[in-house]
């Protein structure tokens, strides 16, 4: 499967590090951008965090690797990991081919959900995009 | 036909090697076949349970190739013509000094009283070893204008780390905690590497417009939290930092020592030397400017040159040399009990067989024929960028600092990969099909597509011609079909080579046969 | 004119026309007055290659090698026959010249050696994962500490007194850069003393660090020493001689996190001391821990075969100060000796050459046991190095062998206080019975020599 074209779906909100989250019931789940993936080139490897584990927004929650880069993927709001993407292991470049999809990284359990109207729409996220 | 038959030409064709298919030494072993014949068991033969009891042996032998000798040496020639080397041609890596290796010193090297020297043969019976080892001590406190060398360290990266645990020894006999190091934006990734192996913190400084350490930058980092300032002068970009004088002034105030990593010493050997410019701490790179050849990726040797304030932290064994006097032979001698020494940071006195080599070679050049080296380095590296900066080349491709460099210069692929639609690693990849180990591509991180150019004093000038020739002819191609170049190499044993896959599912070994 | 360098009068005036500057002088403008050396560099004068060979010939004549004495040196570097085949192929400029493969089309033979050495490593140690190679043995050592710290976090080093002195002097240079305190479990009876180590380990340890077979030459039995490591969470770290492993149960049957050690012995010369290399091996889960440059197999865009640098983010290219390891290469061209060595080897030659020290070994430490005033050292099994006590001064019957053209080992009084007239002798397949023979003969009248020498001044 090729990497995806361009894309940032409306209904996600973005943060500056280039990841995304999007609400799913009661918990949320965490990607990164087009923009990253296509800055990181072909995606080889998947460093999670543990399920339980709580992360802290703007802090690193996990890494992802291409073959000459790493970058640390930014937890977007704060919360307990539930459940970690383990498709992403199995086949790291579903990260290229489906950023929004089957290339999600972590579920997490929020712990303070306002912290959500900090991070960008999909119109100010391409205006940040347009001003790198 | 596969894209991959294309030749630049467009003729479609496979090198003989690219149509053989590659095989392992353990794909090539049949049971049955050996190559060594043991000596005769001439001891009585007990039952092996009673010298080694089973619970202590393994279950089976290990699987190594079943195979003779004619197929070993077939099977190694076979491989090396798979390798591109610098006896066959032009070799402009920067920063890692790819000179020649002069054949001398593989026959001064293999001597038996060398090489078939134990590291451990009492010192009286090493006096040849210990002697040339004291004297490419004194030539490298010479060269470096630090006074005291110790050449333990196994590999530039060995001799940071040895550098920056003197330093943290330093500070520690003075009660002094300290916990950052400072190194350049441009730094080499071994420096930061090597400042966290050793305990500290790594602070960037940034780079002025003009390519050198940006001093304001610096003044407001170094404070006394500070221990070291780590630096290359030449820089990794090729310049000589004109302000060096007041950056160690500016280090030292603050209490830190400066720490001066040797990559770059090819360009001022005998012209300036490190320890005048305030330097306490020096590496060498003996595989480097010393010629030990790089043999693939290594061995290499990274010993140090230190000021007196850090000599006490020295590593042991240090040798001491004692002269009776009255005019006879000096002696020689490791001191092992000193009692501020860091310690060791390996086994024995290090890479002797490295140390042969460069001695030989500093013997050959003499203190006239090192400061030739270095000037031919530089005169080569501006001749090659004048030849670089033609209007057909230089436009694509420009001069990413300044006007001219030391031995090595850094050209910015920005405005080829803009114009011509080929990155750097493109125009790397092509240079193979025109018979070049490419430059250093991408270091420094600071200039976007950098391509990092040292043609090194072995050059001529007809083959800095040539490949500025080849460049031009790139950069044609490129304006014409920048397909060409995008999948290049075509003549190379193997192409472009999956490197995700390699790493999505790595295979690090054969697998297990049977 | 240097004879390593081509330029002509022609060529200078034409380049530094070419480049705008009328001397190379101007080159170096950048460096201020002040830096200038201003004067020659305080060094002789340069020599033609004939003067430099004399030179330097005349200094190596200076050194006792093993080509001149009868040895029994070892000690963590040991007196092999090198097979021709390996001076034959390192001195292709092939091997020998390039420089580490940043691109992998030229250098496909490098980057298969390295597969295939990895290959050998993984063999003898039972482990799957080798790195293409480190400085040497010693420093190995080292990096098996920092993989520990990156692995648990945790601080205490815990290492066995049978573990060479240079690997633990290594290990407490480098402890205070990695955080870690080292601890040092005593020997008892030529081995780790079992109830010691147990005392000594708990949730601090991060690694357990051992020797095979140690110092003294006596295979440890590991079985216990890596079920109370791994009861208290720590790592196992087994410094391995790698001929002697040809036999011994393998760190990967034993459960050992990372096997690392001295490559010397595998067809590279003794050279003072280096260049050598270093091995170092680890079990899956430590992959992406592992110092150094690892070698892997793929495809190219026409499904060739071929062989890459892979893993490399683990490097300090590119994860810099998160790096596994601030080393920037491997040993190639001393690994590349050890994989045609252990070839030329093969299976069963392996077996063969390991079986022959053994059995020369047993040999040797019962005929030098026998004679008055020496004993074994301890009892434990060996393959091809056996500690003795004298009731002697160990370094005046060192001399005394000497003079008689024997170098009879190694003495182990400096780093081990505790065997003031211990005595280390190292059995290679170079040494025949008619060599351990008159070793007997000349080590026994040397200390016989020095006894009766001691009981007259006892005397007087």
């Amino acid at each position: 499967m090729p990497a995806a074209d361009e894309s940032y779906p409306a209904d996600l909100r973005y943060h500056p590090e280039h990841d995304w989250v999007r609400a799913d019931g009661d918990e949320h789940v965490f990607g990164i951008t087009w923009y990253a993936q296509d800055a990181l080139g072909e995606v080889v490897y998947y460093d999670p965090p543990k399920v339980g584990d709580t992360i802290t927004k703007d802090s690193s929650y996990g890494e992802l690797e291409s073959v000459k880069a790493v970058s640390d993927i930014f937890a977007p709001a704060s919360g307990e990991v539930t459940a970690v993407n383990p498709a992403v292991n199995d086949r790291p470049e579903v990260v290229n081919e489906d950023p929004y999809g089957a290339g999600w990284l972590v579920r997490v359990k929020l712990s303070d959900p306002s912290e959500l109207d900090s991070l960008m729409d999909e119109p100010a996220y391409r205006a940040y995009l347009a001003g790198l | 036909m596969s894209a991959g038959a294309q030749t630049p030409n467009g003729v479609a064709t496979q090198t003989p090697q690219q149509r053989e298919e590659v095989t392992t030494i353990y794909e090539r072993s049949r049971p049955g076949r050996r190559a060594f014949s043991p000596p005769a068991l001439d001891v009585p033969e007990r039952p092996l349970d009673e010298l080694l009891p089973e619970r202590l042996r393994r279950a089976a032998p290990p699987e190594l190739p079943e195979i003779a000798e004619p197929e070993i040496v077939r099977h190694y020639n076979g491989l090396s013509k798979r390798n591109f080397d610098l006896d066959s041609g032009f070799y402009p890596l920067g920063s890692c000094t790819m000179k020649h290796n002069p054949k001398l010193h593989e026959r001064v090297a293999a001597l038996p009283g060398n090489a078939r020297l134990h590291p451990l043969q009492a010192p009286a019976r090493a006096q040849g070893a210990l002697e040339l080892m004291w004297n490419l001590e004194r030539a490298l406190a010479e060269v470096s204008g630090l006074p005291h060398v110790s050449l333990q360290p196994s590999a530039g990266s060995h001799g940071e780390l040895a550098g920056v645990l003197l330093t943290r020894a330093y500070h520690a006999d003075r009660g002094d905690e300290r916990t950052l190091v400072l190194t350049p934006d441009t730094a080499h990734g071994t420096n930061p590497a090597t400042v966290t192996m050793a305990g500290y913190e790594v602070v960037k400084v940034g780079t002025s417009p003009d390519g050198g350490v940006d001093l304001e930058d610096l003044r407001r980092k170094a404070d006394d939290r500070v221990a070291c300032l780590m630096l290359t002068n030449p820089n990794t970009l090729g310049l000589f930092d004109p302000n060096i004088e007041e950056i160690a002034r500016i280090t030292h105030d603050a209490g830190a020592t400066l720490y001066y990593d040797g990559a770059n010493l090819n360009a001022v050997m005998g012209i300036s030397r490190p320890g005048d410019m305030g330097f306490d701490i020096v590496h060498f790179n003996l595989h480097k400017s010393f010629t030990q050849p790089h043999g693939g990726g290594g061995p290499g040797a990274g010993p140090i040159a230190v000021s007196d304030r850090i000599e006490p932290y020295l590593m042991v064994p240090r040798i001491v040399r004692t002269d009776d006097g009255e005019g006879g032979a000096p002696r020689f001698d490791l001191e092992e009990e000193r009692p501020k020494s860091i310690g060791r940071l390996r086994g024995f006195q290090g890479n002797y067989g490295v140390f042969v080599r460069s001695y030989a070679y500093i013997c050959s050049l003499g203190a006239e024929g090192l400061r030739e080296a270095s000037e031919i380095a530089v005169l080569n590296a501006n001749y090659l960028l004048a030849l670089l900066r033609r209007p057909e080349i230089a436009p694509y491709l420009p001069l990413a600092y300044g006007e001219r460099c030391m031995h090595e210069f850094v050209l910015s692929g920005a405005p080829m990969k803009r114009d011509l639609g080929i990155r750097t690693t493109d125009l790397a990849k092509r240079l193979l099909d025109h018979g070049y180990h490419p430059p250093t591509v991408y270091f420094p991180l600071l200039v976007e597509e950098a391509l990092l150019v040292e043609p090194t004093e072995t050059e001529t000038r007809e083959t800095l011609e040539e490949f500025a020739e080849a460049i031009g002819a790139i950069l044609r191609e490129a304006a014409e079909d920048p397909e060409i170049a995008r999948n290049a190499p075509y003549s190379t044993p193997v192409r472009r080579l999956d490197e995700a896959a390699a790493a999505r599912t790595p295979v690090v070994r054969q697998p297990v046969r049977g | 004119m240097s004879r390593y360098t081509s330029l002509t009068d022609d060529d200078l005036r034409e380049m530094l026309a070419a480049i705008g500057v009328d001397s190379i002088d101007e080159l170096f403008d950048a460096i201020p007055a002040s830096l200038r050396l201003g004067r020659r560099l305080d060094l002789p004068e340069g020599l033609s290659e004939q003067e430099v060979y004399a030179h330097l010939r005349a200094m190596a004549g200076r050194n006792v090698s093993a080509e001149d004495e009868l040895t029994f040196l070892g000690a963590g570097m040991y007196d092999h026959y090198v097979p021709a085949l390996i001076d034959s192929i390192l001195s292709r400029s092939e091997f020998l010249t390039p420089y580490t493969p940043y691109q992998p089309e030229i250098s496909q033979g490098g980057l298969q050696v390295m597969f295939e050495y990895q290959t050998a490593i993984s063999e003898l140690t039972g482990l799957p994962v080798s790195n293409a190679s480190l400085y040497e043995g010693p420093s190995a050592v080292g990096a098996a500490a920092y993989l520990a710290k990156l692995a648990n976090g945790r601080r205490d080093v815990v290492v066995s007194r049978g573990v060479h002195p240079h690997s633990r002097a290594t290990l407490e240079t480098l402890a205070p850069g990695y955080g870690q305190a080292v601890a040092e479990i005593r020997l008892s009876d030529g081995v780790t003393d079992l109830a010691a180590l147990e005392a000594r380990i708990g949730p601090d340890t991060t690694a357990v660090i051992v020797q095979q077979p140690n110092f003294l030459g006596a295979v440890e039995d590991l079985e216990p020493i890596v079920a109370a490591a791994k009861a208290v969470g720590a790592l196992v770290v087994c410094a391995c001689d790698p001929l002697p492993m040809a036999l011994l149960r393998t760190p990967g049957e034993l459960g050992i996190d990372v096997a690392v050690g001295e490559g010397q012995s595998l067809g590279n010369r003794l050279d003072f001391g280096g260049p050598s290399f270093g091995f170092f091996a680890a079990s899956q889960e430590h992959i992406r821990r592992m110092p150094g440059r690892i070698a892997g197999e793929t495809r190219d865009v026409d499904g060739r075969r071929g062989f890459v640098l892979t893993l490399q983010t683990r490097e300090q290219h590119i994860r810099r100060e998160k790096a596994t390891s601030n080393i920037c290469t491997a040993q190639v061209l001393n690994a590349l000796a050890g994989v045609i060595y252990l070839s030329w080897l093969g299976k069963r030659g392996a077996v063969e050459l390991a079986e022959l020290m053994l059995r020369r070994a047993d040999y040797a430490r019962r005929t030098l046991a026998a004679l008055p005033g020496v004993r074994a050292l301890h009892d434990q099994p060996v393959v091809r190095e056996f500690a003795l006590a004298l009731d002697a001064p160990v370094g005046a019957v060192l001399e005394r062998c000497a003079a008689e053209g024997v170098n009879a080992g190694y003495a182990l009084g400096r780093e081990y206080p505790e065997f003031a007239d211990g005595l280390l002798v190292a059995i290679t397949e170079q040494r025949s019975r008619a060599d351990i023979d008159r070793l007997a003969d000349v080590l026994g009248r040397a200390v016989a020599a020095e006894r009766s020498t001691s009981m007259a001044g006892a005397r007087s």
